[in-house]
């Protein structure tokens, strides 16, 4: 069971992948962030598994930093759309060359 | 026997729900809304909390239950709903080309790592993964229990970082409450 986990933390990781990459509404992309997170995560308590408890404990501090992330976040998204109206990120090109 | 069942069940809910996640409102004429993508982490979340428990990481479940599940997704709700979006349908993906060439990339990506992990490309190093292997865990929770397990090393080892994660969300509280104030002109 354990390979198998980590075999779907793999597939997971690559979906949220795609997601970011071909998706253009900010908040799906940044959900498809917090998959990845959580592919991540499922890796770490895989490993926890047989190699000690250390590895809950990094997926503890991560889940708060997710949390941390997504309040902010979702206040520059909020931010953006008072400017543009929008969340499509193709709307946002004032950095772009 | 049941344990595995129940893997492949949460398993296959996770990845599919996952799939809807990146694809979730895209059919043209059914709108464009978030919230069904929205819907599907959370359905994917409570998946992955249930291998959480398969694979004896109790108090780690809950917490991906009530933080993950619970509150950041229904923040993200808050923001769906705020900014009143996916009213009209409005494109939102890439092109066909473009997302069949992203689609082969990250699907490589998952395939190289799903090789390293499971096919012959891992080698010797991950032989640890074995069953027999969990026993050193098996007996520490056993002993501590699910959430003295993970307290001890957290309060002890990792003081430092578990305070600065206070700092943390402080410093993200007042960000995240600046950032999104209106102006008052």
């Amino acid at each position: 069971m354990l390979t198998q986990a980590l075999v779907l933390s793999a597939l997971l990781f690559a979906l949220g992948t795609f997601g970011v990459l071909v998706r253009r509404n900010a908040i799906i992309m940044f959900l498809c962030i917090e998959l990845q997170l959580n592919a991540v995560n499922l890796a770490l308590v895989v490993f926890s598994r047989v190699a000690g408890i250390d590895g809950q404990v990094f997926v503890f501090f991560v889940m708060t930093v997710a949390a941390a992330e997504a309040a902010v976040g979702l206040a520059i998204i909020i931010s953006i759309f008072r400017h543009y109206e929008t969340v499509n990120v193709n709307s946002f090109n004032l950095l772009k060359w | 026997m049941v344990e595995t069942v129940l893997f492949w069940i949460f398993g296959a809910v996770a990845l599919g729900s996952a799939f809807g996640v990146v694809m979730g409102g895209t059919l043209p004429g059914k709108g464009g809304s978030p919230v069904a993508s929205l819907l599907f982490m959370v359905s994917t979340l409570a998946s992955v909390a249930g291998i959480y428990v398969l694979l004896e990481a109790h108090f780690l479940a809950a917490i991906q239950v009530m933080v993950y599940a619970g509150a950041i997704m229904v923040l993200f709700l808050f923001v769906i709903m705020l900014l009143n979006l996916g009213h009209e349908y409005q494109r939102d993906m890439k092109g066909w080309m473009a997302s069949l060439m992203l689609f082969l990339v990250s699907g490589a990506l998952g395939g190289i790592l799903a090789y390293r992990f499971a096919g012959p490309g891992g080698g010797a190093e991950l032989d640890f993964l074995a069953e027999a292997n969990t026993a050193a865990m098996d007996a520490a929770l056993a002993e501590q229990g699910a959430v003295g397990v993970i307290a001890e090393p957290l309060y002890t080892t990792y003081v430092v970082p578990f305070e600065l994660t206070g700092i943390l969300l402080l410093v993200a509280i007042v960000g995240a409450l600046a950032l999104a104030k209106r102006r008052v002109a």
